[in-house]
């Protein structure tokens, strides 16, 4: 393979590909960097303020208490979405009948988009679960739960496992599947309670699925945006805003692109970090399964 | 033994249907309520319909521009997903088939990439793509699907092709074909279970996708998820018209994961598995 033929299939196969990857992502992504440490108002820049974008935002109460719930929301989101994604991966792998079918139903959440989904169970809060409890007497739904932070909360979380647990029970069902029928043939000869084998056969050879799926809802808590927009909105008065909705706000509705977007630099590095983390676990724990 | 196992065959069947059901019943209540008049709804949302109206859908699929943003969405996704099958297919082949000092780092550079979420890039984006956007915000749009996309697609493929040995194409080249031809008449043709998946992960994606499109379609381009958003913003009080507007957001797609379930299980668990 000679030089000239080198050059001409790099042109021929990946110039284009890879001069829109740095013009969409590289470029944006440094720039975005660079004028966080100007006095940038989303037009133009005159001259270097140094760390006062990041001193700013950091100095908003607004931006540490979306913080604050953002980091609830993650955490007991991915808790919950896992718990419930292997527990439908356990049910639909028990070789039933209808298990196909059961599959179809869990995943079909998934197929649709955020924005929709939000805006479906917001009618199902705000107006269906209100109108049915008030005919049957029910205290916990009389008023609607997007109407207060805690129970918008909860609210947020429902909305989000039924979502993305289909997602993930598919990565856990792969991950099931994959293990051998003589490993689990031998355990059950040796008199294996089905708890057992769960603990210390299977969990332990689908480690990497456990490590896949924590890292996806892990980005995906931090990154959730459509939800939370359609369902609760941010209200009640701002309290229910993700930090994604809170970066959009600040920039595009408040216009503070300075604070806008060295928030989103410091989310960056938090979910870099977070997911850096986790697969560092992870990949330790499998390591010694 | 025997009576056990049944029995708890039987409650694990139960709790399906159960939770089957819980997954459903969101959309089995805007399908029921989409047919019924406003006072109805709030009458008792679980009720079969007492009359059938078709109005709600009349009113929907006007208000909501439903065939334009339909026909927005389509053209979008069909066109996004066709440039991400080609670009990510042939960056792929390169990377994997040319192993130098360059190839490794781009590819590293790929895959670190698809951790940078695009809020953090979102703003200054906007600027930078204000003229561009202006022009033309559908051919924007898909460019931008393909920057951000290439990363994962590319990866997938790369997976695949490094598993296909090497003789293949060298016997080809051997017999004089061109690079090219290599790659679309040999290569390509095999690539078919990951082209499925690239399909499909991405054709969701895009299809749903709403923080992008917010950003950069008008109210000519829009597409079904921006519809329906502002669709149910404005009309959310007229209950039976939002849920006739939700029931033709959500048709297309279920109807298409109906038809094509299998491949959509199989992409999906190999696209998230990589």
């Amino acid at each position: 393979m000679h030089h000239g033929s080198q050059l001409k299939r790099f042109l021929l196969f990946a110039l284009i590909p890879l001069a829109i990857f740095a013009a969409v992502l590289i470029y944006p992504f440094i720039q975005g960097l660079y004028l966080t440490f100007t006095n940038w108002d989303g037009f133009a820049h005159t001259k270097y303020v140094g760390f006062a974008n990041y001193a700013k935002s950091l100095k908003d109460p607004e931006f540490w208490s979306t913080l604050r719930f953002t980091l609830k929301y993650v955490l007991v989101s991915l808790v919950a979405i896992n718990a419930v994604a292997f527990g439908l991966a356990l049910l639909v792998t028990a070789k039933l009948k209808s298990s196909n079918l059961f599959r179809t139903f869990f995943f079909v959440p998934n197929l649709i988009g955020g924005v929709v989904l939000g805006v479906i169970w917001q009618f199902i809060f705000n107006t269906a679960l209100v109108s049915i409890a008030g005919k049957m007497g029910w205290s916990l739904f009389e008023s609607s739960w997007l109407g207060d932070t805690n129970t918008a909360f909860w609210a947020l979380i429902i909305v989000t496992v039924w979502q993305s647990s289909g997602y993930m029970m598919i990565i856990y069902i792969t991950g099931l599947i994959s293990i051998e029928q003589d490993v689990l043939e031998a355990a059950r000869v040796d008199g294996a309670s089905a708890a057992r084998t769960l603990w210390t056969i299977k969990m332990p050879l689908m480690a990497q699925a456990f490590t896949i799926s924590l890292f996806l809802t892990l980005r995906g808590g931090f990154m959730a945006y459509d939800v939370n927009v359609a369902l609760t909105g941010g209200g009640p008065f701002r309290t229910t805003e993700l930090i994604s909705m809170h970066i959009f706000q600040d920039a595009f509705a408040f216009g503070n692109f300075g604070t806008g977007q060295s928030k989103a630099v410091l989310m960056f590095i938090m979910v870099a970090t977070a997911a850096l983390i986790q697969v560092t676990v992870s990949k330790r724990v499998e390591a010694r399964a | 033994m025997k009576e056990a196992s049944r029995i708890a065959k039987r409650t694990v069947f139960i709790g399906g249907l159960v939770l089957s059901v819980a997954y459903v019943l969101p959309f089995v209540l805007v399908f029921l309520n989409a047919f019924k008049p406003k006072y109805d709804i709030l009458e008792n949302p679980l009720a079969w319909p007492k009359t059938i109206t078709m109005d709600n859908f009349t009113q929907a699929l006007q208000k909501m521009d439903f065939y334009r943003s339909l026909t927005n969405s389509v053209i979008i996704t069909v066109f996004s997903v066709t440039g991400l099958i080609i670009f990510s297919s042939m960056l792929a082949y390169y990377l994997a088939r040319n192993k130098n000092k360059f190839t490794h780092t781009t590819f590293l550079i790929l895959v670190a990439s698809m951790i940078v979420p695009f809020q953090a890039l979102m703003i200054p984006f906007m600027s930078i793509f204000a003229q561009f956007v202006a022009i033309n915000n559908r051919a924007a749009l898909i460019f931008f699907y393909q920057g951000f996309g290439i990363a994962l697609s590319t990866f997938l493929y790369h997976g695949f092709i490094s598993k296909i040995p090497m003789d293949l194409d060298e016997a080809a080249a051997m017999d004089g074909a061109s690079d090219m031809t290599i790659f679309w008449k040999i290569m390509f043709p095999m690539l078919r279970p990951v082209t499925a998946t690239v399909a499909i992960v991405n054709a969701l994606w895009i299809w749903n996708d709403f923080l992008l499109p917010r950003l950069v379609l008008t109210r000519e381009t829009q597409t079904l998820p921006l519809s329906t958003y502002l669709f149910y913003g404005q009309y959310s009080t007229e209950y039976g018209q939002a849920m006739a507007g939700l029931l033709l957001a959500v048709l297309p797609i279920i109807v298409f994961y109906l038809i094509l379930q299998k491949q959509f299980i199989s992409g999906i668990s190999q696209g998230a598995v990589k």
